[in-house]
C-alpha cells in the first residue's frame, strides 16, 4: 500500500465509492419495496406461527411465535452440529490412527475410507443415507428392536427416557447447570468431587419442584410409537451421514498434525528412556496440537455450514424451517435472511473465538 | 500529482456511474415492456404433469401454461411467444415481483398473506381445488380422522402446513410432520415408508401421484379439509396489466358459457350472433382498445388456445392420466363455480 497523503487520498475515494454503492443499492431497494407495496420490520417475529416442526427442543404449540420458530431452528442446527462434531472428531481419530499405523491393511482401510467419503459430495451421500438407508429400515409393526426398549424403524429411532411432568423447565435448567459447574470443576480442580454438581443439583430440583419422575418407554400404538424419545430418521442420516464425511477430512488434519512432529523429537525422548506412552502423552500431543488446534477449529465452522444441507433430507434446520418456511409465510426475505446470515455468522465467529482459546492453551 | 488526480477522479466517476445505473426507471408498464420483449415470460410448478411439465419433444404442455399461451394470444397474436421458467415454491413470490417473470401461472393458492404485503396479487380464479390426503389402500383407512398417531409427508412454505396445522388441532387428532423442500421429495419419502400419508391439493397430487412405482398401491382419502383457490399472479402497481390478465381469464370462461370454442369460432364471428358473442369476438366493438389489444385478442386466445372447457379436457380431464372430475370447476350454469364478469 503506498504510504503518505497520496495512499490516504486514494484510500478515502475508494471508501467514499463503495458508501456510494451501498447507499445506491439501499435506496433501489427501498424504493422498489415501496412501489410494490412490501412492508419491512421485524414485527412479524410475534405474530403466532400456526405450523408445526417435526422436531422441536423446546415447548411448542399453537400459538408459539415465529420468534420461537427460530429459537427452535437454531437449536435443531446447532444439536446437529456439535453431534457430528463430536462424532466426527471421535471417528477422524480413529481413522488418523489407522492411515498411521505400521500394519498395511489397517493403513490401507484407512486411505480408503478418506478417499471415499472425501471425495464424494455430501449431498450425494446425505441423499444416500437418508433414502437408500431408510429402504433398509422396516415399517413401525416390524420395528428392529432391543428387548421392549428400544426401537429402530423408518420413522426413528426410539428411546426410553425420564419425563419430568410439570418440572420440565427447572429439571431441565439444573441438569445443564449442574453439568457447566462440573465441567467447570474438573477443568480448574481436576478432583473425584468435581462430578457432585451434576448428580446433586438434579436431585435438589426434583425434591424440591415435587417432580413426577416418570420412566416413559415407546410403546407401538396405530401408526406410530409414542413415549419415550424420538430421534427422527432426518437426524440420525444428517448426523451419520455428515459425521462420517467430517471425519474424512478431520483424520487428515490429525494425522498432518501427528506426521509434523519431528522424528528427531522422539527419538531424543527415547534416549532419555522415556516409553512410548509417555512419549506419546508428553511430547507427541502437544507439539502435534499445536498443529492441529487452528485448521480443526476452522473445519468445525465448515461442519456447521454443512449442516445446512439438512434441508435436502427434511431436517428441521434454521435454512429449511426459518429461512424457508417462515420467509414463504411472512414473505419477508430480506428480514429473514438477514437474521439466518447474522445467525451464522455469529455462529461462525463464536468458534473462531473458541478456537484461539483453545489455541493459546495449547501453545502454552 | 497529476497522477493522483487523474486517479481519483477516474475512481469518483466510476462511483458515480455505478449511483447513477441503480437511480429508479421510471417504470414503463409490464405491457410495453413485453411488447417490446416480444415474448411473455410465465412463472410455472416445476413439473406438474398436467399441469406444467415438459413433454417427450422438450415442450411445456398443461393447464398453466395454456393460461399463459391465451395470454400471449391476446397480447401478440400468437400463442407460441412464451418463456416458461420453472419456478420453486421459495422462489416464485420474489421472482415475479423482482421483475424475473410477468406472471405466475403456478399452483400457488390464493390467500389473504399473500395478497397482501408480498407485493404480489392473485388476479382470478382459475382453478378451485382443496387439500387432499394420499395413503396406501393396504392401509384400510376410511377418512381423514382415521389418521389420528400418524406421520404426514407435505412440502414445505405451502398452505398445506398451516391447513393440517388447523385441521387436526381443532379436532383435538395428534399426528406427526415430515417437512421436505419440494413437493417431489415429500412424495418419495411417503413412497419410501417415511410417512402413512402425503397430503397437498387434490390436483397437485393427482398431477404427481402419477410418479408412483405402483399407482394401483394408493388412493385419495375423501374428504376436503381446505379451499385452495387458484389463479394467475401479478406485481403490484400495474392496474393496465392486472385487468389484462384477469379479462383474458374471464374471456377463456365466458367462451364456454357462450358456446364458443376453437372450432365454431370463425362461424359464431358474424354480425347474426347474440350481442355479447360479437362484443367478445369484436364484431361491432372494440373491447381491446381499452386493454391496449387489439379488437381480435379474445378471438385469438380462443382460436388458438380454446375455451375453459377445452383447456379443462385437453390438460387435465377425465380422458387424461390425471382423471379430474370438473367438480367446483364447471361453469355456475352447471352447478360449479366459475363465472365470467359480463362482457358489457
Amino acid at each position: 500500500m503506498r504510504g503518505g497523503r497520496t495512499g490516504l487520498a486514494i484510500q478515502l475515494v475508494v471508501l467514499f465509492g463503495a458508501a456510494l454503492l451501498v447507499a445506491g443499492i439501499a435506496h433501489n431497494v427501498s424504493t422498489n419495496l415501496a412501489r410494490l407495496g412490501i412492508k419491512t420490520g421485524f414485527w412479524f417475529l410475534s405474530r403466532p406461527a400456526g405450523f408445526d416442526i417435526s422436531q422441536t427442543l423446546i415447548p411448542y404449540s399453537d400459538d408459539s411465535t415465529y420468534f420461537a420458530v427460530f429459537v427452535i431452528a437454531l437449536l435443531n442446527t446447532l444439536l446437529v452440529s456439535f453431534l457430528s462434531i463430536a462424532l466426527g472428531t471421535a471417528l477422524g481419530f480413529v481413522i488418523a490412527l489407522a492411515r498411521s499405523s505400521a500394519n498395511g491393511l489397517v493403513a490401507a482401510a484407512g486411505t480408503l475410507y478418506v478417499e471415499t467419503f472425501r471425495n464424494i459430495p455430501l449431498l450425494i451421500q446425505l441423499l444416500f443415507w437418508y433414502f437408500a438407508a431408510m429402504q433398509a429400515l422396516p415399517a413401525p409393526r416390524t420395528s428392529f428392536h432391543l428387548g421392549s426398549l428400544i426401537f429402530l424403524n423408518d420413522r426413528g429411532l426410539f428411546i426410553p427416557t425420564l419425563q419430568f411432568g410439570h418440572a420440565f423447565e427447572p429439571m431441565a435448567g439444573a441438569i445443564v447447570a449442574g453439568l457447566a459447574l462440573s465441567v467447570l470443576l474438573a477443568a480448574k480442580a481436576r478432583r473425584w468431587w468435581a462430578i457432585l454438581p451434576c448428580i446433586l443439583l438434579p436431585l435438589a430440583a426434583g425434591v424440591y419442584y415435587r417432580a413426577d419422575i416418570v420412566w416413559s418407554v415407546p410403546q407401538l400404538q396405530g401408526f406410530n410409537f409414542h413415549g419415550g424419545v424420538t430421534v427422527l430418521p432426518e437426524l440420525l442420516a444428517l448426523t451419520v451421514g455428515l459425521s462420517m464425511y467430517s471425519a474424512s477430512f478431520i483424520a487428515e488434519i490429525i494425522r498432518g498434525g501427528i506426521q509434523a512432529v519431528s522424528h528427531g523429537q522422539i527419538d531424543a525422548a527415547k534416549s532419555l528412556g522415556l516409553t512410548r506412552w509417555q512419549t506419546s502423552r508428553l511430547i507427541v500431543i502437544p507439539l502435534a496440537l499445536r498443529v492441529i488446534v487452528p485448521p480443526l477449529g476452522a473445519y468445525y465452522v465448515v461442519v456447521l455450514k454443512n449442516s445446512s444441507l439438512g434441508t435436502a433430507i427434511a431436517y428441521p434446520d434454521l435454512i429449511l424451517v426459518f429461512a424457508g418456511t417462515v420467509l414463504n409465510q411472512t414473505a419477508q426475505p430480506i428480514e429473514v435472511m438477514t437474521m439466518t446470515l447474522l445467525t451464522y455468522l455469529a455462529l461462525g465467529y463464536a468458534f473462531s473465538l473458541a478456537t484461539s482459546a483453545v489455541n493459546r492453551q495449547v501453545r502454552q | 500529482m497529476p497522477k493522483l488526480s487523474l486517479r481519483a477522479a477516474a475512481l469518483a466517476v466510476c462511483a458515480s456511474a455505478a449511483l447513477f445505473t441503480f437511480a429508479t426507471a421510471a417504470s414503463a408498464g409490464t405491457l410495453e415492456d413485453v411488447k417490446a420483449r416480444g415474448v411473455l415470460r410465465c412463472g410455472v410448478a416445476p413439473n406438474s404433469p398436467g399441469f406444467a411439465a415438459k413433454d417427450a419433444q422438450g415442450n411445456y404442455r398443461g393447464f398453466d401454461i395454456d393460461f399463459c399461451h391465451a395470454i400471449a394470444a391476446a397480447i401478440f397474436g400468437d400463442a407460441k411467444k412464451i418463456e416458461v421458467s420453472p419456478l420453486g415454491l421459495r422462489d416464485g413470490f420474489a421472482t415475479l415481483a423482482a421483475g424475473g417473470v410477468d406472471v405466475l401461472t403456478h399452483r400457488l393458492t390464493w390467500t389473504f398473506n399473500r395478497d397482501n404485503g408480498t407485493g404480489v396479487q392473485t388476479v382470478a380464479i382459475v382453478f378451485y381445488d382443496g387439500q387432499g390426503f394420499i395413503v396406501r389402500k393396504s392401509a384400510n383407512l376410511k377418512s381423514v380422522k382415521d389418521l389420528a398417531g400418524a406421520t404426514i409427508c407435505v412440502a414445505q412454505g405451502t398452505t398445506t402446513e398451516l391447513n393440517i396445522a388447523d385441521y387436526f388441532r381443532s379436532r383435538k387428532i395428534p399426528y406427526k410432520l415430515a417437512t421436505f423442500a419440494d413437493l417431489d421429495e415429500a412424495r418419495n419419502a411417503y413412497e419410501a415408508g417415511r410417512c402413512d400419508a402425503w397430503s397437498n391439493d387434490r390436483g397437485s397430487l393427482a398431477a404427481r401421484s402419477q410418479a408412483f412405482k405402483n399407482r394401483a398401491e394408493h388412493m385419495m382419502l375423501p374428504e376436503t379439509i381446505s379451499k385452495e383457490p387458484i389463479g394467475p399472479i401479478v406485481r403490484n402497481g400495474d392496474d393496465a396489466w392486472f385487468h389484462l390478465v384477469r379479462w383474458s381469464v374471464a374471456a377463456i370462461i365466458a367462451a364456454e358459457e357462450l358456446g364458443i370454442t376453437s372450432a365454431n369460432v370463425d362461424e359464431m364471428r358474424q354480425p347474426t350472433s347474440s350481442p355479447e358473442v360479437k362484443r367478445l369476438l369484436g364484431v361491432g366493438d372494440n373491447l381491446g382498445q381499452k386493454l391496449g389489444l387489439s379488437g381480435d385478442w379474445a378471438y385469438n386466445i380462443i382460436k388458438q388456445v380454446g375455451n375453459y372447457g377445452e383447456i379443462f379436457e385437453r390438460n387435465i380431464g377425465e380422458k387424461t392420466p390425471l382423471q379430474l372430475p370438473r367438480g367446483l370447476n364447471a361453469q355456475w350454469t352447471d352447478g360449479g363455480l366459475l363465472q365470467a364478469p359480463p362482457f358489457r
